[in-house]
């Protein structure tokens, strides 16, 4: 069994054999000395040998970036390395990789495809973006209309369709996408879950201008797309059992990561509430500290449910749940980071009085990700408004919790029988 | 101003098989013994609680002796068992004086000298459950509030003054009573019932944990401790009870929530289980995230508590300011989702209610955690 000591020896040998190199740091009189810089190759060198040596997600297994251990010793790999001053992997940027599409591939996946994914996922040199949502499906992801058909006589599959609110489209190299393949069954039956080349000349990608001003997300539209064969994930029809997979680790991926007291929104509140004294009220005091209480319960909460996603080696080769699939749990974490960065983030935004009435740039940016804490407390606020809609909306994540967890009676159905092109649209 | 201070360790959130295997034996005990129905009979009895249960928790699977350790006649174990003991008691809200005697009395007894016989003789007469004891403050004490004592001691321990609204005080046998020393505030030992001391029992919002104002009247006390060792054994029993407390706010909040899924689920309405109204599932599925996060918060105070965590004064007050309104409104949930059946006396909702309620009060109001916490964290006021 791989225990604590065996992971701090196999990361001392990493960086033994690999150790990261700083650039020079920035003469004296450029400002005051950031985090160490890396250069690019360096950089990837680094990574990918932390990838090989199975230190990139500990309990993933050997060959694939993993070793079969306890997900809760990544703590362990990831203080060594930040204490050597290791460069990491952006997690920023490559968080539907990482989030979504892995353990999807993981646990779906051929052999062929893991080898050939995981890897430059891990890294950051592909990007991957996810092509669910549809102009007629968000809620309902499962009455998308996106089609796919097998060519007839050959390998692949032809995509048509329009995706839309696309995260990272714009850097992705792949996607995980969903699409209909039996429109004659009732709509979960008839999906079918593919990885799709996002420089494949039928797909085009348009930048959708959001509530921040930038463009994060966009259009994606699909026409005669060629997908082969080999990049389906799971088998033809199965498509809804694969994505719950996804959108399970969708729901965690935000309350699976560790964050320290004060990690995250309420940190940057706390901090203004003690650089500024002087716009302080008695009214904001009793709201920060019931913030402080929530977002401290919040992230013990989330500490909680990663503790009990660390199954033993022994319970994966028992057949337990690999590697700790998130249950329906998640969906109450998302649910309570997604309250409290609104109302924290509403909260700064009136604690700071007039600065409160800027913003600090509306230009049309393509940016690499959200950057929750590197912009001012507007963005922030408008920024949050997506938490509660993204990833599945707060009443349908309320409605997962209460039938799936609590196991109330499901609302009435009138969608559930019908055949997916008989239903009305 | 300064943040916080991070815990040195990561806290263990989850329950140990120990632990499920005390919780197992609680829950057996009490769901054969102090089933609603018999909580409810009992209310209209003239005692204040019920003997031959708390033999059988206390003596009989050992509860009482938790926090004490074995070389003192306990069992060595920790707040993190005691709080799941806490947590089953709240889950019957059985009366039973198991947070005033074995976690609070037995904390204060503990921070004493306990090389001492006159210390060690009654806590191991506590830890055994044959005595009841209570530190003689008022129940909304929050922890660093005990202040000036109320009652004062003359140079031969005789005891005068007044403390009000003592939980399980007048079935105490054992009264730890702060008060005002020739020499500065002590802790004082009085054993009841005994001449110049009077309890007065008082009309309890919260049935289940009777309360009783104390009168002593030149009652004989023995001194245990004074000076800071006082100070910081009665400050100790305070945060242990309050952070302990929050685990009983736990159990109340889980049972009320388990017990409105089940009634909407088989309570139809309109041709349809009320249960499977949306308006109703939200409300439910936001009350789960709550006792969800509740326990973890509770968890994490019982956790610092057992390690001796610096963290622990802190991880109390989050605990307190979390837990206590969670379980008051999971029993307001409880009442109105049962519609008019939860507004009756036959059925138990309302000994949630009256005890969650009261429980917002015991060992400080969330405004007071609140109000600690403020110091803590470094959120200094206006
Ligand atoms: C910032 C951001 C990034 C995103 N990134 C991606 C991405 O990368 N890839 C991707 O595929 N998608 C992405 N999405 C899309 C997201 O998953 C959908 O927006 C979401 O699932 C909601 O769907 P919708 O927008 O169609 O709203 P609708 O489904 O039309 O919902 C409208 C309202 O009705 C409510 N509602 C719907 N059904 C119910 C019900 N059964 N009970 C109660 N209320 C209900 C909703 O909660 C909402 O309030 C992103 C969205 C945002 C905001």
């Amino acid at each position: 069994m791989t225990d604590a000591a065996e992971l701090r020896r196999r990361t001392a040998d990493l960086l033994a054999a690999h150790p990261p190199t700083r650039l020079p740091p920035p003469p004296q009189n450029e400002g005051p000395a950031g985090p160490p810089l890396w250069s690019a190759t360096e950089r990837l060198d680094f990574l990918r040998a932390r990838f090989d040596a199975g230190l990139a997600w500990v309990h993933f297994p050997e060959g694939l970036g993993g070793l079969g251990a306890p997900r809760a010793l990544q703590a362990v790999v990831d203080a060594e390395l930040e204490d050597a001053g290791a460069p990491g992997n952006d997690p920023g940027r490559i968080g539907i990789g990482l989030g979504m599409a892995a353990p999807t591939i993981l646990r779906f996946g051929t052999d062929e495809q893991k080898k050939r994914f995981l890897r430059p996922l891990w890294t950051g040199e592909e990007v991957w973006c996810q092509l669910f949502s549809e102009p007629g499906a968000g809620s309902d992801l499962a009455a998308l209309a996106t089609r796919a058909v097998r060519e007839e006589g050959g390998e692949d599959w032809v995509v048509d369709g329009q995706k839309v609110w696309t995260s990272s489209a714009h850097l992705a190299r792949w996607a995980i996408l969903i699409a209909r393949t039996d429109p004659d069954v009732p709509k979960h039956r008839g999906m079918t879950y593919f990885i799709c080349d996002m420089t494949d000349p039928g797909v085009e990608v348009r930048p959708l201008r959001q509530i921040t001003g930038e463009a994060e997300f966009n259009e994606v539209f699909l026409t005669g797309v060629r997908i082969p064969d080999a990049h389906r994930l799971g088998e033809v029809g199965e498509g809804w059992k694969v994505a719950q997979t996804t959108l399970m680790n969708e729901r965690v991926a935000i309350g699976g990561t560790r964050i320290p007291r004060e990690g995250g929104m309420i940190g940057v509140a706390a901090t203004a509430w003690r650089e500024r004294p002087e716009l302080r009220t008695h009214d904001l005091h009793q709201r920060l500290l019931n913030l402080w209480v929530d977002a401290e319960v919040a992230r013990l909460t989330g500490e909680r449910l990663r503790q009990q996603l660390s199954p033993t080696l022994n319970s994966v080769r028992a057949g337990g749940a690999p590697m700790g699939q998130p249950g329906p749990e998640g969906s109450g974490m998302k649910l309570a980071f997604a309250r409290l960065a609104q109302e924290i983030s509403g909260w700064e935004v009136e604690f700071l009085a007039e600065d409160g009435l800027t913003y600090d740039d509306w230009t049309l940016r393509r940016p690499d990700g959200v950057d929750f804490t590197g912009r001012q407390a507007g963005y922030r606020y408008l920024r949050a408004k997506g938490n509660s809609i993204e990833g599945g909306t707060s009443e349908v994540l309320l409605n997962i919790v209460a039938e799936r967890v609590l196991g109330l009676p499901p609302e009435p159905r009138t969608d559930k029988d019908v055949a997916w092109k008989d239903l009305p649209r | 101003m300064t943040a916080p201070v991070p815990p040195a360790t990561e806290p263990d959130l989850l329950y140990s098989a120990d632990e499920e295997a005390l919780r197992d034996a609680v829950r057996a005990l009490l769901a054969d013994r102090s089933d609603p129905a018999t909580v409810l009979a009992g209310l209209e009895s003239a005692l204040p609680y019920d003997r031959d249960l708390w033999c059988a928790l206390a003596t009989g699977i050992g509860t009482a002796g938790l926090l004490v350790p074995e070389k003192l006649g306990g069992a060595g174990a920790s707040a993190r068992e005691a709080a799941v003991v806490l947590e089953e008691l709240g889950r019957s809200v059985a009366p039973a004086p198991y947070l005033t005697s074995a976690v609070i009395a037995v904390t204060a007894l503990l921070g004493c000298d306990v090389d001492r016989a006159d210390v060690a003789g009654p806590l191991a007469a506590l830890a055994d459950g044959r005595t009841l004891g209570v530190l003689a403050l008022p129940l909304t004490t929050a922890p660093g509030g005990a202040g000036e004592p109320a009652v004062r001691a003359d140079a031969d321990g005789a005891l005068t003054g007044r403390v009000t609204s003592v939980a399980d005080a007048a079935a105490a046998e054992l009264l730890l009573v702060w008060a005002q020393g020739p020499h500065g505030p002590a802790v004082y030992a009085v054993e009841a019932p005994a001449d110049g001391v009077r309890t007065e029992a008082v009309t309890p919002l919260d049935l289940t944990r009777p309360l009783a104002h104390l009168a002593l009247d030149g009652a004989r006390g023995s001194v245990l401790a004074t000076g800071d060792r006082a100070r910081e054994a009665v400050e100790r029993a305070l945060l242990t009870g309050a952070g302990l407390l929050a685990s009983e706010q736990l159990g109340i909040a889980e049972w009320c929530l388990a017990e409105t899924v089940r009634h909407t689920t088989q309570r139809t309405q309109f041709g349809r289980p009320v249960g499977s109204f949306q308006a109703l599932k939200h409300r439910m599925a936001a009350l789960w995230l709550e006792v969800a996060s509740a326990r973890a918060a509770a968890r994490n105070a019982a956790d610092a508590l057992a390690s001796g965590s610096p963290d622990a004064p802190l991880a109390v007050a989050v605990a307190q300011a979390y837990c206590a309104p969670v379980a008051v409104r999971a029993a307001e949930e409880c009442i109105q989702l049962h519609g008019g059946i939860g507004m009756t006396w036959e059925h138990p909702a309302h000994l949630f209610l009256k005890r969650a309620k009261a429980d917002q009060l015991a060992l400080g109001a969330p405004g007071r955690h609140r109000a600690a916490l403020a110091e803590l964290a470094g959120l200094g006021a206006p």
